[in-house]
């Protein structure tokens, strides 16, 4: 399987990267990319201090994120999903209802270390779809991985796959604890071969210190490149953690536009995990609704006058 | 051996750094006998967004220190104010020697106006500040708090004891300032920049941008984060302000510059500068059974 994928040229992945941020995007171009990726993010919340209650406030952001007195609702969409905790699902089912356009996304299987008995993972899993959760992210086995033991590692995917019965799964590897791009690959084949259409693979947990790169994100597109050109099958992708800026978020979109092209420019196939990603975009946008720079404080609910 | 001469490239500092212009645009700046002395940055509206942001980050942090650290910090500016007094002289005054005595009074009247405003870091809350009579169980007081992120717009004439003398009163409460510089005579500011960066003053603090005021003014009329506006404008520009302020309600503390001002005159400085760039805070505190 190695020889058959082949090695990643770092170099020219860091070059090739570095050129993304200098496409210029302005006017409709920006209009279009700013709502595209506001549609494409999962709104995060993954902490232990997270409530029902905030878990529904996000809700609420998740289907309007931002209202203009007067101004036409449809004109920002809403975002793909909101991301929360196994036992957050059910508030986040009640708070959505029980069909919305908004997914509800959970993280399972012992995130964001994956250290749990591959039972115990299995029954997280298990639970959250039964609570209402449309989207599973699992974290693979890094131990496993760095131990050299592929098949393990593929097995569980699979075990969580069918875990996960209609849900769709989005594999999260941890990009920063793979430690180099032929691993980051190997790992993106080693779940692609399992996944179905409509599944997902993810740069990381947004829990370490190293999350979502370029070119991490890079390495892994071209996996999802290859794949697709061998197999005829569509993967998704999710860069999270780390993108706060919309200018960012665009950037990320130019390398999917350049690598992948425009039939993963939709929220079926592509997402950014991202809590505060949102309200720079909203930022962004009402600067550019009203020509005039915003305050971020307008679009959080940062409460310091700075 | 003869050396070449090695000139300085003016930059802006911002947040902390020496930067030029994000466009990458300058304009020529020539000395009173028309010879070259450097090309100044010529700073956009994506410049003045980008110091807002600097200014915005270093806010919180400057607020939080105490009255008495604010006031050493101005007190130790004044101090490398005095120490660069030839210098800065020499950049007021660039190709006539001759004005150097007018300018080295300038810059004396720079550090005592420093001095002024660090001593009144730790005492303007004893006199804005104040417990209320009322009629009702409650213990009753008013506080200041700084209002954010101010917009300066420096004078054509004076061009650092002007300056300095409009951004003294604002950050010594604890706002933090994004400075346009006088237009015709921008140089000075530039050098100023080196003395705040060798000063204590956190980065982003102040930040000083140099350009052109119709190319900038519209953004800082606008711009949603710059809760307040302190300078001299014409009525043109006024009325620019005012209109572009309204919608992010934003508070303007504009002297016309059709009617000439003695920077010199210790009358523009004390506590009235000050107040005019903090917030009143109320607070009712119930008291008794």
């Amino acid at each position: 399987m190695l020889d058959e994928m082949g090695p990643v040229d770092a170099v020219g992945v860091e070059e090739r990267v570095a050129k993304y941020g200098t496409r210029s995007i302005k006017k409709a171009a920006k209009l279009f990319g700013l709502k595209l990726a506001v549609s494409m993010v999962d709104l995060t919340t993954l902490e232990g201090k997270d409530t029902p209650g905030k878990v529904a406030a996000l809700c609420v952001k998740a289907r309007t994120p931002h209202e203009i007195a007067g101004g036409d609702p449809a004109q920002i969409p809403m975002v793909a999903a909101v991301c929360v905790y196994p036992a957050m699902v059910r508030h986040a089912r009640r708070a959505l209802g029980a069909s919305s356009s908004v997914k509800i996304a959970s993280v399972a299987t012992a995130f964001p270390s994956g250290q749990a008995p591959l039972r115990t993972r299995l029954a997280e899993v298990r639970a959250a779809v039964a609570d209402g959760a449309d989207e599973v992210d699992m974290v693979i086995n890094r131990g496993a991985f760095l131990a050299g033991e592929f098949g393990r590692v593929q097995d569980e995917i699979a075990a969580v796959l069918e875990a996960c019965g209609p849900a769709a799964l989005k594999v999260i590897f941890e990009t920063s604890e793979l430690e180099t791009y032929d691993n980051i690959r190997l790992a993106s084949f080693l779940a692609l071969r399992l996944l179905r259409p409509g599944d997902f693979i993810k740069t990381s947990t947004g829990k370490t210190s190293s999350n979502a790169t370029l070119g991490n994100n890079q390495v892994m597109i071209e996996a999802i490149r290859d794949h697709y050109l061998q197999t005829g099958v569509a993967i998704g992708m999710k860069p999270a953690g780390g993108i706060r800026t919309a200018k960012q978020a665009l950037t990320f979109l130019v390398a999917v536009k350049e690598t992948l092209g425009d039939a993963w420019l939709t929220n079926r196939r592509y997402r950014f995990g991202a809590s505060s990603l949102l309200n720079d975009l909203l930022r962004q946008l009402e600067k550019e609704r009203t020509g005039a720079y915003q305050a971020p404080y307008a679009f959080s609910e940062a409460t310091e006058s700075y | 051996m003869t050396r070449l001469p090695i000139t300085k490239t003016p930059k802006v500092y911002v947040g902390g750094a020496f930067i030029r212009s994000e466009s990458g645009r300058t304009f020529p700046f020539k000395d009173a006998r028309g010879a070259f002395v450097g090309h100044i940055p010529q700073c956009t509206r994506k410049d003045l967004r980008n110091a807002v942001e600097a200014a915005a980050k270093a806010g919180p942090g400057w607020a939080r220190r105490t009255a008495y650290n604010r006031g050493q910090i101005l007190y130790r500016l004044a101090e490398m104010i005095e120490a660069r007094t030839g210098e800065l002289a020499a950049a007021l005054t660039p190709g006539q020697p001759k004005g150097v005595a007018a300018a080295t009074r300038e810059i004396g009247a720079c550090v005592d106006r420093m001095i002024h405003y660090a001593g009144w870091a730790d005492k303007y809350e004893q006199l804005l500040g104040s417990v209320n009579p009322v009629a009702a169980p409650y213990f009753n007081f008013t506080v200041t708090e700084p209002m954010g992120v101010v917009g300066i717009l420096a004078p054509a004439e004076a061009p650092l004891l002007a300056l300095l003398s409009l951004i003294a009163p604002a950050i010594v409460s604890g706002n933090t300032v994004v400075a346009l510089a006088s237009e015709p005579n921008p140089y000075p500011a530039t050098v100023l920049g080196e003395v705040l960066a060798t000063s204590d003053l956190p980065a982003g603090v102040v930040n000083l941008l140099t350009g052109f005021r119709k190319e900038l003014i519209p953004t800082f009329a606008t711009h949603a984060h710059l809760r307040a506006l302190s300078g001299v404008t014409s009525a043109e520009e006024t009325k620019a302000l005012q209109i572009g302020a309204a919608d992010s309600i934003k508070r303007l503390h504009l002297q016309p510059a059709e009617s000439p001002i003695d920077w010199y005159d210790p009358r523009v400085q004390g506590l009235y500068p000050i107040r005019n760039l903090v917030e009143f805070k109320t607070t009712w505190h119930p008291v008794g059974a």
